[in-house]
């Protein structure tokens, strides 16, 4: 596999990146490289340069800030999973992180790289919208954060300007009695999800459902709030049929692309059918 | 000290730490001074006029050094050969040009080529070629093709239709007036793609002194190749020297003569420098054959009591948009021969059409026409076993050929499979899977309305492929009969020439073993060489399960040569008669008196010294065979499995596999129970998983490993394997072979077990691959009536 000729550049900071953003306007940000590679050398992507941010400081690890776990857009799947911060405070981020193509693309892919890039059928797209996460991104106008729920716009299409870096996602610690979940349906060939479910479910006092939020990838163009299934399910009692009739609203409204392994109708059934498994799921662990 | 016989040991694979550790050596990996890169222009249609082609920005490319289309090698390089043409089935061969003259004909025929300083060049440089395509009417599938009115690949080819092929045998008529059952059935074996780890790819030189051209590629058969290429250049076949390096797998893929050798070859010489051509993936997907892609029209008669009596196959073979090298012999000859399978069945007939279509030629493919026929029987078997509600174990003993009818004569009289005792591998395979409390699971589980369902294979298969007479017979273009050089050296170390061309298969090791247990050397001091013409003698090289079987039974009656020579000067040295020693593990010594002994080594070094030697008996220790076989092998097993399917995802989940195989005698058990694995695994990934898919355009929808769904070691369980032991009476060593029994008999194993589950809905068939989607979208129908 042969891509077209292209430019490279190792920048070394994060300004220096925004710089050759500005300055390439034709060039793509690689980091793992295992979205944007494939692509070049199927010649799907001819990018006139490479902004290399491998060697860029202060955009890779883990911390955990103000009760958020905040992780640098350059931190490998590998590294998430290994994380102590992460393990503790959001452990679905690393069921998820297990989950994401073989051993090699978690090596290599990155956090960041994945939401930047938006794939349609990424896991990360839904797990973060499911977490409420906030992205950081730096442009020529410095920094800024993005709201999860304004980043995907499109396939392949984010609220970023062409100038921007995302550095960092940070992700707040979800309130007492939460439960997470992601469930996967994953493609034969690629991996990826053809339906993909995350959900997060909160349990008043009264033991009723107090807060869900609930998110679906793979199946459309871009990753989805399911905002049906969350109203019907907030203020109820977490029942099994209460749980399905919700489940049952995660495809209203929603766009299906279809493939050979995968039509548009199944993967409308499969929407519910994950959505009332990652809901399942996540109330039991929000029980305890 | 004596040798202990490494025969039936699991002796490591020697081949496997240099490949696996980066030191293996391939085709893409020769480096020859001024190497120019090969890169080809393929068709974006699937069948179009071309109405000009302009190379000329191309051609001003800086770093590209030529660029030739179809009319530049026109006078150079005839067709791309088809060498198996089975008689008497009035083969039309349609005239296949490695660059396109005048029509495309599917997605990746080749156009253009372009020899450039680098491959990016080469392949910038092809993006610069100028096509004027005037599209065509496509046609994809095969029974559309044969349609009125369909699109016409050829003039000369009327209906599409290539071949037809009829072989039967017993009397149809009676056999289905006289049944107590009959039915028929649409069978449909989707088209797949081999995927060899390594794609296509050739190193091609030409010495404009000695007029000598040198060509490595990833072939299964070297000296077919060197046939070949001598035919289609006219080059003498003296002037050929043909290399297959380290290959990558091949699975069929790497028997055919493909286009790309060809030009490679041509342009090499043309240019006389060396060239290499290397598909990418994406292009091995359009470019590389194809395999199966059956329509299989059965009708099959039956008795109440499970007999199976009859069973006419009509089958119509996609051979896509020419007739590639074996192609035809595959859905002829490889398949209708396997229709009867295990059972005896005396009314057999089948009918094969080949027909052209707008897609990528297919040929050989693992099992090749044999899991076709397999599918077809094993899947009969579970239907009638369905329709008179009898159990398929029931229904398959009544139909077993029994052990005592050996050799048995199929229906038509074609072949005779050679040895057999087909309860036995049931018997064990029912104990290991513990069949009755399988389906006392199997009934709790349909209680609590969960899809469980049990499926068998129970398979027999040509292999070991020979004789030359057979092969003649059939209208293969060659001999099957197999060669080896067995040469020791004055130290005593051994080199083997084998026309086998191993790629994958292990025989670095199992032929080591096999002259190690007949002449007490150890390992380490043999060598194994194949894949050169220019060392190893003839050969017709590896597929069909035939390198151990014949070829190794060429290795082992060259090694008996070589040891009849040394028990002759051992005697001699010894100062007795030849009768008077023992040849034991290495070493001759006089009978009753091991002390009076020459070691294997000392009587390597008198016979090239030749001090000392018996009268009438030459120097030195080289000895040829040829060995032609007086029949094929003929090994089977029986699988079982257990699915149970999700009925909200429709995904079938294998519980367990349970795979029990007859290969005769086994050299090296590990190396079996590992062609077992990938076999079973390739075979599961036909009815589950894979499926080359094209659109109404004819372009390739499965074009990337994004979309085409190959198996993968989280795929499945592992498997449980057993074997028992029924030698093959017509080989020195009693082997069968045992490379593509997985593939033949996986496939029906796992598709009748998930009809076996579907079948409390009423679902009695179900088409490969039963993916999640396919399954989902039957019970659905199934629910709404």
């Amino acid at each position: 596999m042969y891509p077209s000729e292209f430019d490279y550049f190792a920048p070394t900071s994060v300004d220096e990146v925004v710089k050759l953003l500005q300055e390439n306007p034709d060039g793509k940000i690689i980091a793992g490289g295992h979205s944007l590679l494939p692509m070049m050398k199927l010649r799907l992507a001819a990018p006139a340069s490479l902004i290399d941010i491998g060697k860029v400081p202060g955009i890779s690890g883990i911390r955990t800030e103000n009760g958020n776990v905040v992780i640098g857009a350059r931190t490998t799947y590998d590294q998430i999973m290994k994380s102590d911060d992460v393990k503790n405070a959001l452990p679905v981020v690393v069921e998820a992180a297990g989950v994401v193509g073989d051993i090699q693309v978690r090596n290599r892919g990155t956090i960041g790289g994945s939401i930047a890039h938006a794939d349609p059928a990424a896991d990360f797209p839904a797990v973060l919208l499911t977490l409420n996460a906030s992205v950081n991104a730096t442009g020529p106008n410095g920094q800024r954060t993005i709201g999860i729920d304004d980043m995907f716009v499109d396939m392949f299409t984010t609220s970023l300007e062409p100038e921007e870096l995302v550095t960092e996602i940070s992700i707040p610690q979800p309130a007492a009695n939460t439960g997470i979940a992601y469930e996967k349906f994953s493609h034969p060939a690629s991996g990826y999800a053809i339906v993909g479910v995350g959900a997060s479910v909160t349990l008043g006092a009264d033991g009723n459902v107090s807060a869900a939020r609930v998110s679906v990838t793979g199946a459309g163009p871009v990753a989805v709030r399911a905002t049906g299934t969350e109203e019907a399910l907030v203020g109820q009692a977490p029942t099994a049929d209460a749980v399905k009739a919700a489940a049952q609203k995660a495809s209203d409204g929603m766009t299906f692309l279809g493939d050979i392994h995968a039509g548009e109708e199944y993967r409308a059934h499969l929407t519910r059918v994950f959505t009332e498994r990652a809901l399942n799921q996540a109330i039991e662990r929000a029980r305890g | 000290m004596a040798v202990t016989s490494l025969f039936g040991s699991s002796v490591k694979r020697r081949e496997d730490p240099k490949l696996i550790t980066g030191g293996g050596r391939y085709t893409d990996d020769v480096r020859l001074p001024g190497l120019l890169s090969l890169a080809i222009l393929r068709s974006p249609h699937a069948h179009a006029r071309i109405a000009s082609i302009d190379t000329s920005a191309a051609r001003a490319m800086p770093g590209v050094v030529a660029v030739y289309t179809g009319a530049d090698l026109a006078d150079k390089l005839a067709g791309v050969p088809c060498a198996w043409q089975p008689k008497n089935s009035e083969i039309k061969v349609p005239d296949y040009r490695a660059l396109a003259l005048d029509k495309v004909r599917y997605v990746g025929d080749g156009v253009a080529a372009v020899v450039a300083n680098d491959s990016y060049t080469a392949r910038d440089a092809l993006t610069k070629i100028d096509v004027h395509y005037e599209t065509l009417p496509v046609v994809v599938k095969q029974l559309d093709a044969m349609k009125p009115g369909a699109p016409q690949l050829y003039d000369s080819v009327d209906n599409n239709v290539a071949f037809h092929f009829h072989l039967e045998g017993g009397d149809l008529e009676a056999a289905f007036r006289d049944a107590d059952l009959t039915f028929s059935h649409r069978i449909v074996n989707q088209r797949l793609i081999p995927n060899a780890m390594e794609t296509r790819g050739a190193v091609a030189t030409y010495d404009r002194g000695s007029e000598e051209l040198t060509i490595w590629c990833t072939s299964q058969n070297p000296h077919i190749h060197r046939l070949l290429l001598s035919a289609v250049t006219g080059i003498s076949e003296t002037n050929i020297r043909v290399i297959a390096p380290d290959v990558g797998g091949g699975f069929g893929s790497k028997i055919p003569m493909f286009a790309g050798e060809m030009i490679a070859a041509v342009i090499a010489k043309d240019l006389a420098r060396p060239v290499k051509w290397f598909e990418d993936r994406s292009e091995n997907y359009v470019a590389t054959t194809h395999g199966r892609d059956h329509v299989d029209d059965i009708e099959v008669a039956a008795m109440n009591d499970g007999r199976v009596v009859g069973i006419k196959v009509t089958a119509y073979a996609n051979m896509g948009a020419y007739l590639s090298t074996a192609a035809p012999g595959v859905p002829t000859w490889l398949f209708s021969v396997m229709l009867g399978g295990p059972y005896d069945i005396r009314n057999v007939s089948s009918d094969v059409y080949g027909v052209l279509t707008n897609t990528t030629p297919t040929d050989a493919y693992r099992g090749a026409g044999r899991p076709e026929a397999t599918y077809i029987i094993e899947r009969v078997m579970d239907t009638v076993a369905k329709k008179l509600n009898l159990d398929p174990t029931e229904v398959r003993r009544k139909n077993f050929i029994p052990s005592t009818s050996f050799p048995y004569s199929i229906a038509s009289g074609a072949i005779a499979y050679d040895s057999g005792d087909y309860n036995l591998t049931l018997d064990r395979a029912l104990e290991m899977v513990d069949y009755a409390r399988a389906r006392e699971d199997q009934a709790h589980a349909r209680a609590e309305g969960r899809l469980v369902g049990i499926g068998f294979s129970t398979y027999v298969e040509v292999c070991g492929l020979a004789p030359s007479a057979a092969a003649g017979a059939m209208g293969f273009g060659g001999g099957l009969y197999e060669s080896a050089v067995v040469r020791v050296h004055p130290t005593g170390k051994v080199t083997v020439l084998t026309g086998i061309s191993p790629h994958g298969q292990g025989e670095d090791t199992t032929f080591a073993q096999l002259v190690n247990s007949e002449l007490g050397v150890p390992l380490n001091d043999i060598e194994i060489i194949h894949g050169d013409t220019d060392r190893i003698p003839f050969g017709w090289g590896t597929y069909g399960s035939r390198s151990t079987a014949v070829g190794g039974s060429a290795l082992v009656f060259a090694a008996r040569k070589v040891r009849d020579k040394m028990i002759k000067i051992g005697a001699h040295l010894l100062e007795v008669s030849p009768e008077e020693v023992i040849f034991d593990q290495g070493n001759i010594h006089v009978k009753g008196a091991p002390d009076q002994v020459k070691t294997f080594g000392d009587v390597a070094l008198a016979a090239y010294t030749a001090w000392n030697m018996p009268e009438g008996v030459t120097p030195g220790l080289d000895e040829t065979h040829f060995y032609d076989p007086v029949s094929n092998t003929y090994p089977f097993g029986a699988h079982v499995c257990v699915v149970e399917i999700d009925r909200e995802t429709g995904k079938a989940d294998l519980k367990r596999y349970v795979a029990v195989d007859d290969v005769g005698n086994v050299i090296n058990p590990m190396i079996v129970d590992g062609q077992v694995h990938g076999g079973v695994a390739q075979g599961l990934a036909q009815a589950v998983l894979e499926t080359a898919a094209y659109d109404d355009n004819g372009q390739l929808l499965s074009g990337t490993m994004m979309d085409y769904a190959i198996p993968k070691a989280s795929s499945f369980p592992n498997f449980e394997l057993d074997r028992t032991v029924t030698p093959c009476p017509f080989n020195p060593m009693g082997l069968k072979g045992a490379g593509e029994t997985g593939s033949i008999a996986s496939t029906p194993a796992l598709m009748n077990a998930i009809v076996d589950a579907l079948s409390p809905l009423g679902i009695d068939d179900l088409d490969m691959p039963a993916t999640p989607q396919r399954i989902w979208q039957i019970v659905q129908e199934r629910k709404g009536r």
